[in-house]
Formats: C-alpha cells, sequence, structure tokens
C-alpha cells in the first residue's frame, strides 16, 4: 500500500456550522491557510441547514431568519474563498492531529498545524418503553424533516421531551399542515418564566416564542407543562402514547393520572449534548458541567485545550446557542493565529476583547436555554429496568445495573462488560443517559467518566482505508539472520 | 457472538427469518401515503424520480435523502436490531446515530446523508444479507 502525504494546512476546520464557518472565516482574514471539513453537503450545521441540493423557495415565500442567515454564512464562504471539503466524515484524528477522512471520493488525509474542533451537538433521549420503534425520531431529527426535507414526521405527531425545540418543532408541524396531538414538557411555566431576564437580551425570540404559544392555542393542540412520556406501543398504522405526570426532577407522580394519546408519529427529545468525539479521541481533558448539556473539554475562554494545538468552539465546547457559536469560532481563530505567530500580541487582544463583548449576550440566552434542557435525574431513575439504553447494541437498563453493581466502576468498564456504546454510533446516542445511570451506583459523573474515544469515529469499511493496492506494495521486510 | 445471553440471540435468529417473509413481499410505495406528509407550501422540489429499494421502485424527489423518501413513501422499518431483533428506523437524521444505515452498492452508509439520484439503487442490511445467503 502506498501511502499518500497528507496535505499540509495551517488550520483544519471540522464542522461548518455557525462556529466552524466564521472561525474558518476569520482565520484566513488572518492569514492563515484553512480547510473546512463537514459530513453535510454545504455549510449551515444543524441550525441553519439549506435545503436539498436541487430544491428550491417557492416564488414569494418568505424565508424565515435562519434561512437568510444561513445563506448569508454561505455566501459569505464562497465569496471570502475558504476551502471547503463538504461530504467528508472525519473517521480519525492521530496525536500529530493529523486527520484522516472518507468522502464520496474515498479517503484522504490532512496534517494540519492546528485543528479547531466546531462539532457541534447530538441529542439525548431519555430511554421510554417504545423509543426504539420506527416512527419515534428526534426532536432535532424533525427539525432537519421540516426545514431541510420539508416533510413531516406524521400525519398526526405528538411532540414531546424539553426545551425551546418543542414549540419550534410544534410550530413547524402546523405551519406545513399536519397535526399535533399534543406538547409534552418537563419543564413547568415556572422553569420557562426564569428565563425570561436572559430573553430580554432578545426581544425577537421572546416575540417569536409568543406567536408559537399562540398558534398551537388556537389550533387547539394540548400543551402539558411537567409531564413526560410514561411509554409509546404500537395501535394499528401509529402510537398509543402514555403521557404522564412529573416533578422538577423528572420523576413520575405515582399519585397522578396518565393520559392517553393517539397519534402516528413521536418528536422526542431531552435536550443536546456536546460532541466530544474527537476531544476524547486525543484524550483531552474533560469536565462534567451539566449547564453546558454534560461532558466538555476542558478549554480556556478562547478554546484552547489540554493539547497543544488543538481548539474547540461552539455549541461542542459547552452549549451556549447558536447566535453565540459565531463569535466563539472566531475567538478560537485569533487565539490560534495569535498562537500560530500570524497576528500580533496587541492585535489579539483588541479581537478578542470585542469578539467576548459580542459572545456575551446571546451566550447568556444561550445557557438559559441549555438549562431547560439539561438532564433531569429523576426522568433517568424512572427509566424501566427491561427498557433498552444502548440502541446499537440493546442493552437495557437492567444490564447497566447488574453491571454496576457486579463492580463496573466507569463508563469503559460498563462499556466492556455489557457492550453499552460499543455500537456503530460510538455511543453519541446514549452516552450521556448511560453515564447518568452508572453515576448513580459509582458516586457521580466525575467519578463515571465518559466512554474513552476510539476510532472510527464514523463507520469505514477496512477495503476503503486499504485502498487500491497489489501484493507487490506490501513491504516485505528482511528474514532476520537465523 | 453474543455470549451474554443466549435466549436472546436465538429469539434474534428467529424475529430476523420471519422479517424476512415482509422484504419479499414488501409492493412498491403505497400510492396513498406518498403525499401526505410532502409539505410543498414553501419550496418547489427537485424533479420526480424513482429509485429502487430491495429492488422495488420508491416515488422520490431528486436531492431528497433516502431516509426522508422511504419514510414519505410508508417504509418505517429499516433493519432489525442486532441482538433483540427489534424493528428499527431513521432516528436522528443527522449522520450520528447510525440506525439508517444501508447499502449503497459497496458502502454501509446512514441513509439520512445520501440523497436521492437518477438510477440510485439501496439495499437494506437484512436484505443484502439474505440475498447473498
Amino acid at each position: 500500500m502506498v501511502e499518500a502525504q497528507p496535505g499540509a494546512v495551517d488550520l483544519l476546520v471540522i464542522g461548518a456550522g455557525p462556529a466552524g464557518a466564521r472561525a474558518a472565516l476569520r482565520a484566513q482574514a488572518c492569514g492563515l491557510g484553512v480547510l473546512l471539513v463537514d459530513e453535510n453537503p454545504d455549510a449551515g450545521g444543524q441550525v441553519w441547514r439549506p435545503l436539498p441540493p436541487g430544491f428550491a423557495r417557492a416564488a414569494g415565500v418568505q424565508p424565515s431568519t435562519e434561512a437568510v442567515q444561513g445563506d448569508a454564512l454561505r455566501a459569505e464562504l464562497r465569496g471570502a474563498g475558504v476551502r471547503c471539503l463538504f461530504g467528508h466524515k472525519v473517521w480519525n484524528v492521530g496525536r500529530s492531529l493529523r486527520t484522516d477522512l472518507i468522502g464520496p471520493d474515498g479517503v484522504c488525509s490532512w496534517q494540519p498545524r492546528a485543528l479547531l474542533v466546531a462539532t457541534g451537538t447530538t441529542e439525548r433521549v431519555i430511554p421510554f418503553p417504545g423509543w426504539t420503534l420506527p416512527g419515534v425520531i428526534g426532536l432535532a431529527a424533525a427539525t432537519v424533516l421540516l426545514k431541510s426535507q420539508n416533510m413531516l414526521p406524521g400525519r398526526r405527531t405528538l411532540v414531546a421531551g424539553s426545551g425551546p425545540l418543542l414549540l419550534a418543532v410544534a410550530n413547524g408541524i402546523l405551519k406545513a399542515g399536519g397535526e399535533v396531538a399534543a406538547v409534552l414538557d418537563l419543564a413547568s411555566r415556572a422553569d420557562w418564566l426564569r428565563t425570561l431576564p436572559s430573553l430580554a437580551a432578545r426581544p425577537d425570540l421572546l416575540w417569536q416564542g409568543a406567536r408559537w404559544q399562540l398558534a398551537l392555542r388556537k389550533a387547539g393542540v394540548p400543551l402539558l407543562y411537567r409531564h413526560g412520556i410514561a411509554s409509546a406501543e404500537v395501535l394499528g398504522d401509529g402510537f398509543r402514547i402514555r403521557a404522564r405526570q412529573v416533578d422538577a426532577s423528572g420523576a413520575p407522580i405515582a399519585s397522578a393520572s396518565s393520559s392517553d394519546f393517539e397519534a402516528d408519529a413521536l418528536a422526542v427529545g431531552h435536550g443536546l449534548v456536546p460532541g466530544t468525539d474527537v476531544t476524547r479521541l486525543l484524550r483531552v481533558r474533560h469536565r462534567y458541567e451539566a449547564s453546558h448539556g454534560g461532558w466538555i473539554a476542558d478549554a480556556d475562554a478562547e478554546g484552547r485545550t489540554s493539547v497543544a494545538g488543538l481548539y474547540v468552539a461552539g455549541d461542542g465546547a459547552g452549549i451556549a446557542g447558536a447566535a453565540a457559536a459565531g463569535a466563539h469560532g472566531e475567538l478560537a481563530a485569533v487565539a490560534c493565529a495569535f498562537d500560530l505567530g500570524r497576528l500580533s500580541a496587541q492585535d489579539h487582544a483588541r479581537a478578542r476583547d470585542r469578539l467576548f463583548a459580542e459572545w456575551r449576550r446571546p451566550a447568556r440566552f444561550g445557557r438559559a436555554m441549555a438549562g431547560l434542557m439539561a438532564l433531569r435525574d429523576g426522568a433517568v431513575a424512572a427509566i424501566p429496568a427491561a427498557t433498552v439504553v444502548c440502541r446499537c447494541e440493546d442493552v437495557t437498563r437492567s444490564e447497566i445495573d447488574a453491571a454496576a453493581r457486579d463492580g463496573a466502576r466507569d463508563m469503559n468498564q460498563l462499556k466492556a462488560w455489557t457492550r453499552c456504546g460499543m455500537g456503530p454510533c460510538q455511543g453519541r446516542t446514549c452516552g450521556d443517559v448511560a453515564g447518568a445511570l452508572l453515576a448513580a451506583h459509582v458516586g457521580g459523573r466525575e467519578a463515571a467518566g465518559c466512554f474513552t474515544g476510539r476510532a472510527p469515529l464514523r463507520p469505514v469499511s477496512l477495503a476503503e482505508v486499504a485502498g487500491d493496492y497489489t501484493y507487490a506494495d506490501i513491504p516485505i521486510p528482511k528474514a532476520a539472520p537465523l | 457472538m453474543y455470549t451474554i445471553n443466549s435466549e436472546r440471540s436465538s429469539s434474534s435468529m428467529r424475529s430476523l427469518f420471519d422479517g424476512s417473509q415482509d422484504f419479499f413481499l414488501m409492493t412498491p410505495s403505497p400510492s396513498s401515503a406518498a403525499p401526505v406528509l410532502r409539505a410543498d407550501q414553501s419550496v418547489r422540489r427537485g424533479p420526480a424520480l424513482r429509485f429502487l429499494a430491495d429492488g422495488c421502485s420508491v416515488d422520490a424527489f431528486e436531492g431528497e435523502s433516502v431516509a426522508a423518501a422511504l419514510f414519505a413513501a410508508g417504509r418505517r422499518e429499516l433493519r432489525r436490531s442486532p441482538r433483540d431483533g427489534a424493528p428499527r428506523g431513521m432516528f436522528c437524521l443527522m449522520g450520528s446515530c447510525q440506525e439508517c444505515l444501508v447499502w449503497v452498492g459497496s458502502r454501509k452508509l446512514p441513509a439520512c446523508q445520501v440523497p436521492v439520484t437518477p438510477g440510485l439503487e439501496i439495499e437494506t442490511l437484512d436484505f443484502r444479507e439474505q440475498r447473498l445467503g
């Protein structure tokens, strides 16, 4: 096998959402050679995900704010000529920050001087009986369906979980002509009211929230606060979904009655979890920060991690929302430009102070939303014993508890003993909830730790990694003298 | 392969076998389901076309993700879970959860990240396993 020399570049940015794209633009403006990679076909991340290629906005339709912001970002990237590699997944990053990618034309590798990880978040779903059934999708998945594919999750959808996506999805469904069976929110009305001070910085969003509430009421959609899903079971072509009242911790209230809803789809999500695959793979120091979404890489205010040359930015570095992510990405970019000697100390300090000022307000709002989406321990404690927690390997809650009782002390032991987190998703889907379950046995999240990152970060076949070669290409070492 | 619970392993084999009948009996997309989920108020879709899923023709529009197109065609189940043999479908729609993995030629890819293109053929994991024996 003849290995191609990896391409050289000053800064490689993983993730072309608001943080990564703005970082790439800023770093290039500072004179760095930049490569921006993303597994999607274009920039924008999840929040500003564009229409699929070949789709166009219908004539006379007012684009949403998100569509306008996403289009502006994509135009800016093209205008600035930022080198982008879309449709490419990072499947491995080595100690030297050498980054291995797989794209439509096979594998390629890059050797950057610095690496910025802006991989955003994945969605957390707290398991309940029926959550693995086809037709049950994430809340964030529902936004992708609605915003990008322009498709409804069902004719009649039940929307459940926590955080601002609940109202966004329910309204997206109504606007697209679908029915919403009900909205179940783990938070109380008081939880929402407590976020008002931070919302004062964003009157536009406050107004949007009020309009969404009104639209739901007008459509006669039941909006049940402090309610969660007890179970979903197949009923005809759809589901019967049992809703139940919960307390502030998310634990069901035993004395309260439950109510049943019928729907042919269920969109459910309990908040977002920072994507730390790459930093865990590189053995960066991490810490558990519930208010930031869970485990995050330990980094300074400008995104420098415990590994030299490795930076983090945006929601993947701790949830602060899309509006704050851009400034956060730029902060990391100017820090990197300074560290690589392309920016003077004075210019760096000036840019940094301005970006901090720009970041602070939207971050305050984003953190308040992250608080609403934070994991509720009572909801985790209420997961039934026979319910699957790790979807890839069908590992149930009782198997996790049994492993803990038998002596599994941290997440890697749990993984080795039960296969929890060992499947193709690499624990991205179950890791946070499995961590909360184990933490209850071992004395907290820090004690339980998180899954060690392992390549491949995305499934990749050996044939693709090996590439084309003949036997003549295989180096045969000379036999040792006898 | 799974030594933890042999009883579950054998039930998994059984349901995989039972499930096989669904694949061969699967008819082209139920036309009643197709237009219902697409919301066309604010977009013009790409050109209408058909692609092949497990040898069956599925109506779709160019650029849609294979996951979304199959879902709209009423095909929600994409595979069976490895241990329990339980039905699974698309879940995260952003390439993270790997629930919607399908074969596209020699590559196993999340159907949510594969756009529908002219001449596209995909196979579900269980279908290919049965076809190849």
